[in-house]
């Protein structure tokens, strides 16, 4: 099977494959984009500074940095999977060892000028490497319980360290698209069944001996948030009610009572969707959920169009990490999951979780471009 | 590839189940959204309007206190106060110390400032001090820079121009009581002080104004960001009385250091121009808030100087009592101006002698002489024939025994006896000796010195009911002298008698207070002493000699009274002197009562424009001790 299906898209030039790219695709991104920094230009009371300007410059860098993934030939990215993989997962483990404390939990590691979040990072690894691992399954393989060892390993070693440092939302996107991974791969239901009820028989050792207090406190508030006004679920309360005020058509841009003053908290990162919800109302939100809807149906269709596996395992993986950010930080601000601290994709203030979305966007572009390239199963790209 | 394309065939199955899966989600939240910002839209844009204002009392400033001319006695004063905010200073107690160094800080000023910095929000502004002087000000303002956090803020506080001086009759203001709390929310206001005393407590209402209100919008932390709506409440409006300040300044410095009371009206409006009770109090202390030993100091002072003596002080009327008892003498015709008693020094009713001041007798009396030298013999013969309960009527005509509605709080009614109030009392009959007693004002009766100075103005005017009154009543109509007032239904002609008796105990030549006279023409008065025994002298004690007053302890000492009015042939003005302890009434209350009349007429005149006795007048200003005063008006 050595190169018996050499497409056009492995001899295509850098300019061609631009041309290839899923333009409107990157169209919606931007335009989800815009909406952030007018939020972001709104939180900081009608002003660039001090979010919306370094925001700004960040997406043109992450859409420079999407160019570059999305051009580069997709065998390249099969080849050095595992490679990208355990460099993050080695950064991961420095942050534990040399890292500093930002934020109240160890999650950064300072390259002088910038920092970064390996955490974040490891979203987009541990993608690309299970992608790569079921790329080369068969599904007589896929049915051995033996060979979904390795994988399982691939994802419970970095989300051990992420839980440590503690990040719950994390951990948990890096959990739950994994197992979507891992369930599009072709894994049986049964054995979903089975890991389910282990975790829940777990449930009682991890909130003893894994959950931090604020965490254990943050899910008590969830269960019962009356308990609490000016405490842990202070926060969710004045999100359900900056929300339900904005009603249909919201108080207006740059009206939001409760954000400007003050009663949302971090309303420039995680609670930015109550803001857009406060001043453009459910119109506004809708709005910004068809924006999303539209990315992730365009995900879809990326990713089941590809001819080559890995391509599909990737788009699905990214496509499905995207939509957990999504769902996760709104259905959070609206008080129907406990609170965990997950951006909302594309507007919330936050250099590496843009970066991450933007390069998980170009490997789908990537995906996109080279879609009709036959990749053998046993082809790992080392040959090209 | 056959294996491939089955692959590529799960894969997709699986794939549009996660699609799936990821609709149903995303239309939870579509839902969610539709039931937080639709269905539940009133209920949380209720509470984010609840979130964000807040309703803020705007205090009117007091309604100021002015004499009968339009000076100011009370109104409000820039306070000037420190005040410190936590978040601002960081290190609190540095700052404090460093302040500390500007202006002094008790002990008990820094604990409750850092008690306050840990109760209250950080950026609440915290009182360091009030009543800053300029002094402080200045160099706290100067200092500012090393004083972070630390800010200098205007209030308003209650200001009484003429302290001791006015307080009786203004009162003071302080802090509201619990007790006091009315739901009205102005009073709940930190530091609102309503009336608590005199003119400021009967006339709160006007004096108070309404309050307006504001509304904020207020961040999460309760920060003020900005107002959204003020409504202006109605400043307290102005009270004018009928005191002029300058008389009532120079009574008070007249009477000085006495335990005394003095009160003048006009004898046809009731307008009470002047009202002083010594010792007074500064009413400032009470604005500030009184510390336990500047309390004790003030409740266990002998001379009482928070009671206002003009209508809480109550006094036997000693011979002051003697026109009432002529006056129901002759009503009752048991007396007729000519009936003539012979005083021997004293009188016998069975085994019991009674007493005249002048040991050796005042010989053959009438009712003129009688009054003028203040013959008891007579006034004992007068009250038997006359009885008790026609005496009483008469001085309850004249203003004694119930309270005259004057517009101050804690006036005393005083008591004029009769049979069927003895009998209440005290379960015994009336006893004939009591009337005898009662003739000379003494005994059971009691007085206050505003009720004393309403007998002698309704004695003066002719016999009408005039009442006091310091509020200036707006449309009082000019030139009527009596309007609308009630006739006493007193004849004429015994209002003269009494008068004349009046006059010659200042102007006859054997007058008790003759050395009072005022002798300037047109401005004489008349008046009548006297002098009331606190003690018993007992018989052994009278052979021996009556002790003199000036020998006897303080309390044991004799209250000296005059009542007087002037001008003595057309009344215009009555006053009332008690000093309690004093002694005599004709050497101690005489000479004050004097140079009060004296001292109305003159303002009266001036106030009016220059006159004919300007000139007569200025002769007797060193005599009349008007220096310090006069110059005190230029200052108002």
């Amino acid at each position: 099977m050595r190169h018996s299906n050499v497409f056009a898209q492995s001899q295509m030039s850098v300019g061609q494959k631009l041309i290839h790219m899923h333009w409107f695709f990157i169209l919606l991104l931007s335009l989800t984009a815009v909406i952030g920094f007018a939020m972001l230009y709104s939180a900081a009371g009608a002003s660039f500074d001090p979010w919306a300007s370094r925001q700004m410059v960040r997406f043109v860098l992450g859409l420079m940095g999407l160019m570059v993934l999305a051009v580069t030939d997709i065998r390249l990215w099969l080849r050095y999977s595992y490679g990208i993989y355990f460099v993050v997962l080695a950064l991961l483990i420095a942050v534990e060892v040399a890292g500093f404390v930002g934020m109240g939990a160890q999650r950064w590691i300072s390259f002088g000028i910038f920092n970064i979040q390996p955490s974040e990072l490891m979203k987009i690894a541990v993608v690309l490497a299970l992608a790569r691992y079921f790329h080369g399954g068969s599904l007589e393989e896929i049915e051995r319980p033996t060979y979904l060892v390795p994988p399982i390993l691939l994802v419970i070693v970095p989300a051990v360290l992420i839980v440590r440092q503690p990040d719950l939302g994390t951990t948990l996107m890096i959990l739950l698209a994994s197992a979507g991974m891992f369930f599009a791969a072709g894994v049986r239901m049964w054995k979903f069944a089975l890991v389910g009820a282990m975790g829940l028989a777990a449930a009682p050792v991890a909130w003893f001996y894994v959950l931090r207090d604020y965490q254990r406190s943050r899910i008590l508030t969830f269960i019962n948030p009356e308990d609490d006004t000016l405490g842990a679920s202070y926060h969710i309360i004045q999100s359900k009610i900056a929300l339900g005020s904005g009603g249909l058509f919201g108080k207006g841009f740059l009206q939001g009572t409760q954000g400007h003053l003050n009663f949302l908290p971090e309303k420039q990162t995680d609670f930015i969707f109550t803001m857009l919800a406060e001043e453009f109302g459910l119109t506004g939100g809708l709005i910004l959920l068809a924006l999303y809807t539209m990315l992730l149906v365009y995900g879809f269709s990326i990713s089941i169009s590809s001819r080559n596996h890995f391509g599909r395992l990737v788009g699905m993986g990214v496509t499905l990490t995207f939509f957990l950010y999504v769902f996760i930080n709104i259905a959070m601000v609206m008080g129907l999951i406990p609170v965990v601290g997950v951006p909302l994709p594309l507007v919330s203030y936050g250099g590496t979780a843009m970066l991450t979305i933007l390069l998980g966007f170009g490997l789908l572009m990537s995906v996109h471009i080279h879609r009709d390239l036959v990749i053998g199963r046993r082809d790992s790209g080392d040959d090209l | 590839m056959h294996r491939d394309s089955e692959r590529h065939k799960l894969f997709s199955r699986r794939a549009a189940m996660l699609a799936g899966g990821k609709t149903v989600l995303l239309s939870t939240l579509v839902g969610r959204m539709y039931y937080l910002q639709v269905i539940e839209a009133e209920r949380y844009k209720t509470l984010a309007d609840e979130n964000r204002i807040n309703l803020r009392l705007l205090p009117p400033p007091r309604g100021p206190i002015l004499d009968r001319n339009g000076f100011a006695m009370a109104d409000n004063q820039q306070n000037y106060r420190a005040l410190v905010i936590p978040e601002q200073a960081g290190d609190l107690s540095h700052t404090l110390a460093l302040l500390s160094k500007i202006i002094p800080l008790s002990e008990g000023d820094w604990r409750r400032i850092l008690r306050d910095a840990q109760r209250k929000r950080a950026f609440v502004p915290i009182t360091v001090r009030e009543n800053l002087n300029w002094g402080d000000v200045a160099r706290i303002e100067v200092n500012m820079p090393d004083l972070p956090g630390v800010l200098i803020d205007v209030g308003q506080s209650r200001n009484y121009m003429f302290g001791e001086e006015t307080a009786h009759v203004l009162g003071y203001v302080a802090a509201v009581s619990e007790r006091e709390m009315t739901g009205d929310p102005l009073l709940e206001l930190p530091g609102f002080r309503i009336g608590k005393a005199g003119v400021e407590k009967v006339y709160d209402q006007v004096l108070r104004g309404s309050g307006g209100s504001s509304q904020v919008e207020v961040n999460a932390l309760g920060r003020v960001i900005r107002e959204l709506a003020r409504q202006e409440g109605e400043p307290g409006s102005e009270v004018r009385l009928t005191i002029d300040l300058d008389l009532q300044r120079f009574v008070a410095e007249r009477l000085g250091d006495h335990s005394a009371s003095a009160v003048v009206m006009d004898v046809h409006t009731g307008e009470v121009l002047a009202m002083v009770s010594t010792p007074s109090f500064d009413p400032g202390l009470f604005n500030k808030g009184l510390d336990q030993e500047q309390w004790d100091a003030l409740v266990h002072n002998e001379k009482a100087p928070l009671t206002n003596k003009s209508i809480a002080g109550q006094y036997a009327p000693g011979s002051t009592f003697k026109m009432a008892v002529a006056l129901a003498a002759l009503e009752k015709g048991a007396m007729t101006p000519e009936t003539k008693v012979h005083c021997s020094g004293s009188t016998k009713l069975g085994n019991a002698e009674f007493h005249c001041w002048k040991r050796g007798g005042h010989g053959t009396m009438n009712m003129h002489s009688a009054l003028e030298q203040s013959c008891d013999v007579y006034f004992y013969e007068a009250a038997k024939r006359t009885g008790i309960d026609r005496i009483a009527a008469m001085g309850r005509k004249l203003g004694l025994g119930e309270t005259l509605g004057i517009d101050l709080p804690g006036e005393k009614h005083g008591l004029l006896p009769s049979r069927k109030w003895k009998m209440g009392a005290y379960g015994v009959p009336w006893q004939l000796g009591e009337t005898l007693i009662a003739g000379i004002g003494q005994g059971f009766i009691l007085a206050t010195p505003l009720q004393l100075a309403v007998m002698t103005a309704r004695l003066s005017n002719g016999g009408f009911r005039v009442s006091p009154h310091l509020m200036e009543d707006a449309n009082k109509a000019e030139g009527n002298l009596t309007p609308n007032l009630e006739s006493l239904g007193l004849p004429p002609e015994h209002l003269a008698v009494v008068r004349g008796g009046m006059n010659a105990v200042v102007n006859g030549t054997f007058g008790t207070a003759k050395r009072s006279r005022i002798s300037y023409p047109g401005y004489e008065m008349a008046g009548k002493t006297g002098t009331v025994q606190v003690r018993r002298i007992t018989k052994l004690e009278r052979e021996q000699g009556v002790v003199k007053n000036k020998d006897l302890p303080w309390k044991e000492r004799d209250h000296a009274i005059f009542v007087g009015f002037a001008p003595v042939d057309n009344p215009r003005f009555a006053v009332s002197v008690v000093v309690e302890h004093g002694g005599g009434g004709s050497s101690v209350a005489a000479p004050l009562a004097k140079d009060i009349l004296l001292k109305v007429q003159k303002l009266v005149e001036t106030e009016r424009g220059p006159s004919d006795l300007e000139a007569s007048l200025e002769r007797s200003t060193d005599e009349i001790g008007t220096g310090k005063v006069g110059k005190a008006r230029n200052e108002t």
